[in-house]
């Protein structure tokens, strides 16, 4: 049991594929958003980027999206070493800002993404199995005919993230929303979202608010304040860090202590 | 014309009225046949992109479009109508782009100003109740060389609407996910601009300035009402679309009004309907 296992790990996951940022900043007009940033991602690993509103984190997003210009570099290194200039990029918005009454169901919105065949005029059988194959990865199957604009916002996140995983991407970035999620369904993303980690070749980058489910699920942390990276590291060494726990204090104190009576009862 | 003779038969064959009796009447019918199918297409994207305004202010830009062709000195002022709307339409998407104002007040700006130069343009020509027409339009007088290109305009919509409506509705959805799936957005963006700029200054002559963009966004703006996806949105928009027109059309031969308006009207008792019948659902 334990070497079909080891298998599966390394057939499906190795590692050594990465991204790299090099120096990179964005400006818009005069005004600096980002600079000086310095990062490295490896596959496998789900890297939490965190840091106050309007440090640039969304920003940051968008430009290894390529979708606003940026100085710097980018750099996309496949297993083998080789420089890959266009990873696929999986993408899940903070907020996807749309028409709330458009009748675009989710089948539509799937077959739209993924097919040239016109989905005003055509119903094919293929591309509903197809979608409703990528719903059951985050577990939305039952949502293929409803409509986008009658989601939830937890179940609108799931769909988004069945959408940004077809085709399997080499990056995948989450932009994590403000509101809008109660606590069962921000779990359930957290935990689709590790499992992907653990069974899939990707490295997932996430802007998060959510202290408390970065210290659970991440491999690393990234610090975003005063326009650059303060900070990067495992979440124990970040969540130390004293400009982080300067920036969230109280937040970092409350999740600190809640960690030590939890870990007194486990203790008892 | 071998075409057109084969649809008055049918029309005398199937219609045995004394209102289809007309070329003109046979006429006006195929061009309802032609024009409305086009704007029930292209007005369910109208409505998902909040373009309704922006349809408006191109239909009053033909207005400057037709004082530029009449100092000009263009007998029929189509061309120069084309263009303007074009180049408005152009210039709106880059100011819109340079984010300093909301696209509502961006569109308003270029409307109003346009509207204000063809009136002072028509006006200072001494022209301007030659053109009236083009404020109400008048369905009643289309000629054969419309009819083709009517007929040209349909199976293009068709057409760009089989090619790349997946794009246009993926960018409409979230311009920042069509992104990351490699969808140029913009470009598409300026593809549908356009073609809402071609297809209603083609139309306004025979629908007319003030209602033309009532006609594009109240049958898509009524099949709304009653849609769980996209195929119902298209196939309750284009059917509303066309049975407004035919009725319209109908309607104003026996009670001697407006053809363009009479056909804004009864869309607009559809969308009435189709609004109760969802607070009914609801």
């Amino acid at each position: 049991m334990k070497m079909i296992k080891n298998d599966k790990w390394e057939n499906n996951k190795c590692g050594l594929c990465c991204t790299k940022i090099i120096n990179l900043g964005v400006s818009r007009g005069k005004f600096e958003i980002l600079r000086n940033v310095n990062l490295h991602f490896h596959c496998g690993e789900l890297t939490a980027i965190i840091g106050p509103n309007g440090a640039g984190k969304t920003t940051l997003l968008k430009a290894i999206l390529g979708e606003i210009p940026h100085t710097g570099e980018l750099i996309f290194l496949d297993s083998n070493g080789r420089k890959t200039n266009k990873p696929l990029m999986g993408y899940v918005p903070q907020n996807l800002e749309f028409d709330k009454s458009s009748p675009v169901s989710v089948l539509d919105f799937f077959a739209c993404a993924y097919s040239n065949r016109p989905v005003w005029l055509i119903r094919a059988r293929k591309i509903r199995e197809k979608a409703i194959q990528s719903l059951a990865r985050v577990k939305a199957e039952h949502l293929v005919d409803r409509r986008i604009g009658a989601l939830s916002g937890g179940e609108l996140q799931r769909v988004l993230l069945a959408l940004a995983l077809d085709p399997l991407p080499n990056i995948l970035l989450l932009d994590e929303p403000v509101s809008g999620i109660d606590r069962n369904g921000l779990q359930l993303f957290y935990k689709t979202v590790s499992e992907l980690r653990e069974n899939h070749d990707l490295s997932i980058i996430l802007v998060s608010h959510d202290l408390d489910m970065v210290a659970r699920y991440a491999d690393h942390v990234v610090f975003i304040n005063n326009k650059t990276v303060e900070c990067f590291g495992t979440p124990e060494e970040v969540f130390n860090n004293d400009k982080v726990v300067e920036t969230f204090g109280m937040l970092l104190l409350n999740r600190n202590r809640d960690n030590d009576l939890h870990n007194k009862e486990n203790e008892l | 014309m071998r075409i057109l003779s084969i649809w008055y038969d049918l029309v005398d064959m199937l219609l045995p009225f004394e209102w289809t009796s007309y070329t003109f009447m046979k006429n006006a019918l195929l061009a309802v046949l032609l024009v409305t199918p086009a704007f029930g297409l292209l007005g369910t994207m109208v409505v998902n992109n909040r373009l309704s305004f922006f349809s408006d202010a191109i239909g009053h830009s033909a207005l400057t479009g037709i004082a530029i062709g009449t100092i000009a000195g263009i007998g029929r002022p189509l061309w120069s109508m084309l263009i303007f709307s074009v180049v408005l339409s152009i210039v709106v998407l880059i100011v819109k782009r340079a984010n300093t104002a909301s696209t509502d007040t961006v569109i308003g700006v270029f409307s109003s100003t346009a509207v204000a130069l063809g009136i002072v343009l028509l006006s200072g020509s001494g022209g301007f109740n030659k053109y009236s027409v083009y404020l109400i339009g008048d369905l009643l007088d289309v000629t054969h060389v419309d009819l083709l290109m009517l007929a040209i305009m349909l199976f293009a919509v068709i057409l760009l609407w089989l090619l790349i409506f997946n794009k246009l509705l993926i960018a409409s959805i979230n311009k920042s996910l069509a992104k990351s799936r490699g969808i140029h957005a913009e470009l598409y963006d300026y593809i549908f601009t356009i073609t809402i700029a071609l297809i209603v200054t083609v139309s306004i002559q025979w629908v007319g300035i003030l209602v033309i963009s009532s006609l594009l966004i109240l049958p898509a703006a009524a099949s709304r009402n009653i849609s769980q996806n996209i195929r119902q949105y298209h196939i309750y928009s284009v059917a509303i679309a066309v049975i407004s027109g035919l009725t319209g059309l109908i309607l104003s031969y026996f009670w001697g009004t407006a053809s363009g308006a009479t056909i804004v009207l009864i869309s607009a008792i559809f969308y009435v309907l189709t609004f109760i019948l969802k607070l009914v659902a609801c």
